[in-house]
């Protein structure tokens, strides 16, 4: 590694920290591979936006200002995810009165931070990953990395670079799977209905592995084709790019 | 306003298990989002376009009252008369008022959803006038005595079966053989009896896309040309319209006009925009003798120069609803107001309160299609999440939810502690799933588990297996 490696802070996101750590770690891998000097901060916990969304803006702001004090430093922050990566990029500004210290860090933070593979892409001008990878997969596009971040091609650019990876669009790749947080516990009836009609275009594309950037929409995906008997397999973006296919899929037996 | 906002989860537990509602949504949904991404790739300048439209409204809310005071004197100049309502029942008081001097009993209507949204239908009818609605989707709707389900198309939660039989039913001297199961031919059959319906009525009363401040012209954008028929042929017309349908020129409107039928419908434009300014002038061919304007406000100057402004900017052209997966999977009535989809889930709360409407910005995921889509740039997740905040900040929400963001917080905003503790949950969790990596139902959790399997947690966390590695 050279001087000019770039520093990055980690931000593993709550999810992967308790569902998905193997994600965490394909994400370290990637970021290593692509010349980083990857650290994680021990301090930090959730991006707040669960709060944020409920409506407890006191609480949301709490939290990014603990976020903001963890990764003071780093030359990047990354997430494995939009949907995080969108809340530190697009609402932490939002979060604090103009003019204030909080919001001048907050926008700080906010231009040094970005979602994994659109990092890798954009930044460290990434085009493809040395990994190997056996699938017929259907990406699935979240709605924080897709319409907060306009993340749309990396990941697809990138996939396509793994050996042994084929990539089928499904129709709609670009509709809400029906998660949205708090949501798909609040209106589970509505929730199942959008849940729905994704799995019938997951199962449509003829993929046998569903990829998404999100562990969220993930776990939802994921929750209900097994409920349903699917062997389709559900994999995070970074496992697939890392070339981590011992790691049983999401929500299959070990 | 009658609403039936409140019970939004039983209305929604009733749209999904309503197959014919499903069928049409599924029907009618693709459709309206291909010919809008049709037209808006067909205009390079779509989303310059989208931006002026924006700027114009802004300009126009930033100056409301001068423009509100410009478009009065116009009206009046060519020979109309505007009324002001601050609310729905000066509105219907003054409509009501037209219609008796000039002895009105039957009122023909174009399409307008102030006209929900101040219940004229009832309030005529219980003052002795019938409305007669001209637009096909409108009809539809009168004749099953509901509420339209989607702005700019009232008929849209019907399948072409229903329509058929309503028609038959209502419409009793229909010979059974006739084909009606396309569009076109129950248009006709409607028009066929609408047509004496027009000139029968005393009045007739249409809704308004736009006022134009520098002439006093009031447009409307139809594609049956029934809106035209309402409004030359009886004696009077009554345009009702809200005070944000202000724009400053002709110019502007045609501005708008080129985003807003792409957007709705995905046409170019509308098939019939049809401007009016005042009554029937001396040696004009047609036209009504008396032409009013009235213009309500309903709650939309206490929005001004708050958070929720950008809302006042929505030319109702029914986009967001077409994108929102929420609205494509319960319809319309589900929402129980009457603007239903991201818009109505923004703009019901500010007509009845955040008390009744707290469900409809909490049905959302901030999926973001809406605002994607928007053509004026409305920011509609923003404020859907500021009805959240209204929604905290009076403790609406419900108890265990409360509690439970609460106890997450606490634990959040202290590392250790958390780390603590979804070590444990990690690994508790884990041995639920029993080695099969999910599990079909969790305590607490059953909104998760009732639709879909949780998975388990590898067993150990992210921050617990980096320090065992760095050790
Ligand atoms: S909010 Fe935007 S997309 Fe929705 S109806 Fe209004 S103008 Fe159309």
């Amino acid at each position: 590694m050279t001087q000019t490696s770039p520093r990055v802070g980690l931000f593993v996101t709550c999810l992967v920290d308790l569902i998905r750590p193997s994600i965490g770690f394909a994400a370290v891998k990637l970021l290593e591979d692509a010349g980083c000097i990857v650290e994680v901060p021990e301090v930090q916990t959730c991006c707040g936006q669960p709060a944020f969304n409920s409506g407890d803006r006191k609480t949301a702001a709490d939290l990014a200002r603990n976020v903001i004090a963890a990764f003071k430093g780093y030359d990047h922050v990354v997430a494995p995810s939009g949907s995080c990566g969108g809340m530190i990029v697009k609402h932490y500004p939002e979060l604090f009165a103009e003019g204030s210290v909080d919001h001048a860090a907050a926008v700080d933070l906010a231009a040094r931070s970005h979602e994994l593979v659109s990092f890798l892409t954009r930044v460290m001008k990434v085009t493809a990953v040395d990994a190997k990878f056996p699938a017929k997969a259907t990406y699935h596009d979240s709605c924080s990395g897709l319409r907060e971040l306009g993340i749309r091609n990396e990941p697809r650019q990138l996939l396509a670079s793994v050996e042994g990876v084929t990539l089928k669009e499904m129709t709609d790749a670009e509709v809400c799977c029906g998660f949205g947080g708090t949501f798909c516990v609040k209106y589970p009836g509505i929730s199942d209905k959008m849940l729905e009609k994704k799995l019938k275009h997951i199962a449509a594309s003829g993929a046998d592995t569903l990829i998404a950037g999100d562990l969220g929409c993930l776990m939802n995906m994921a929750g209900k084709l097994k409920r349903e008997g699917s062997h389709i397999r559900v994999r995070h973006v970074a496992e697939v790019l890392a070339g981590d296919s011992a790691t049983p899929p999401l929500a299959e037996a070990e | 306003m009658d609403t039936s906002t409140a019970t939004f989860p039983q209305n929604v537990k009733r749209a999904l298990a309503d197959s014919q509602l499903q069928h049409a949504m599924t029907e009618t949904g693709p459709r309206f989002i291909s010919k809008r991404s049709k037209a808006r790739e067909a205009l390079p300048e779509f989303d310059a376009l989208r931006d002026q439209a924006r700027d114009i409204k802004d300009h126009v809310l930033a100056y409301l009252d001068l423009y509100l005071e410009r478009y009065e004197e116009k009206v009046v100049a060519a020979g109309g008369k505007v009324h002001w309502a601050a609310t729905a029942e000066e509105a219907r008081a003054a409509i009501l008022g037209i219609c008796q001097r000039v002895k009105a009993r039957t009122v023909t209507k174009g399409k307008s959803m102030i006209s929900e949204e101040i219940d004229l239908n009832h309030h005529f009818e219980a003052n002795g006038i019938t409305p007669v609605e001209t637009d096909l989707g409108e009809y539809l709707i009168q004749l099953r005595k509901e509420r339209p389900s989607h702005i700019i198309a009232p008929a849209v939660h019907l399948t072409r079966d229903q329509v058929e039989a309503d028609f038959r039913k209502a419409h009793t001297h229909l010979d059974p053989k006739r084909d009606l199961s396309e569009i076109p031919a129950l248009v006709e059959e409607a028009r066929q009896v609408l047509r004496q319906k027009y000139f029968d009525a005393d009045v007739g009363v249409t809704g308004a896309n736009f006022l134009v401040a520098e002439t006093g012209t009031s447009i409307i954008v139809t594609n049956e040309g029934n809106g035209d028929l309402t409004q030359i042929l009886p004696k009077v017309h009554v345009v009702i319209a809200s005070i944000e349908k202000i724009v400053p020129t002709l110019e502007d409107a045609s501005t708008i006009l080129r985003v807003l039928a792409r957007s709705a419908t995905g046409q170019d434009f509308s098939n019939y925009t049809t401007l009016s300014t005042g009554p029937k002038r001396p040696g004009d061919l047609d036209g009504p003798e008396e032409y009013h304007v009235v213009i309500l406000d309903n709650g939309r100057s206490d929005v001004l120069g708050t958070e929720f402004q950008d809302m006042l900017r929505c030319i109702r052209c029914g986009a967001c609803l077409n994108h929102c997966p929420v609205y494509q999977a319960v319809g319309g009535h589900a929402y129980g107001g009457v603007y239903p989809g991201p818009i109505g889930s923004v703009v019901t709360p500010a007509l009845v309160g955040i008390e009744k409407a707290k469900h409809l910005p909490n049905a959302s995921t901030f999926c973001g299609r809406c605002e994607e889509v928007c053509p004026m740039r409305i920011p509609l997740p923003r404020m859907l999440r500021a009805w959240r905040e209204k929604e905290f900040e009076k403790h609406l929400q419900p108890q265990a939810m409360r509690t439970g963001l609460g106890l997450w917080a606490f634990l959040a905003k202290r590392p250790k502690l958390y780390q603590m503790v979804t070590r444990l949950a990690a690994r508790v969790l884990h041995n639920r799933g029993h080695g099969t990596g999910r599990m079909s139902s969790l305590p607490l959790a059953s909104g998760w588990t009732q639709c879909r399997d949780f998975p388990a947690p590898q067993g150990k966390t992210f921050q617990q297996m980096w320090k065992e590695r760095r050790k």
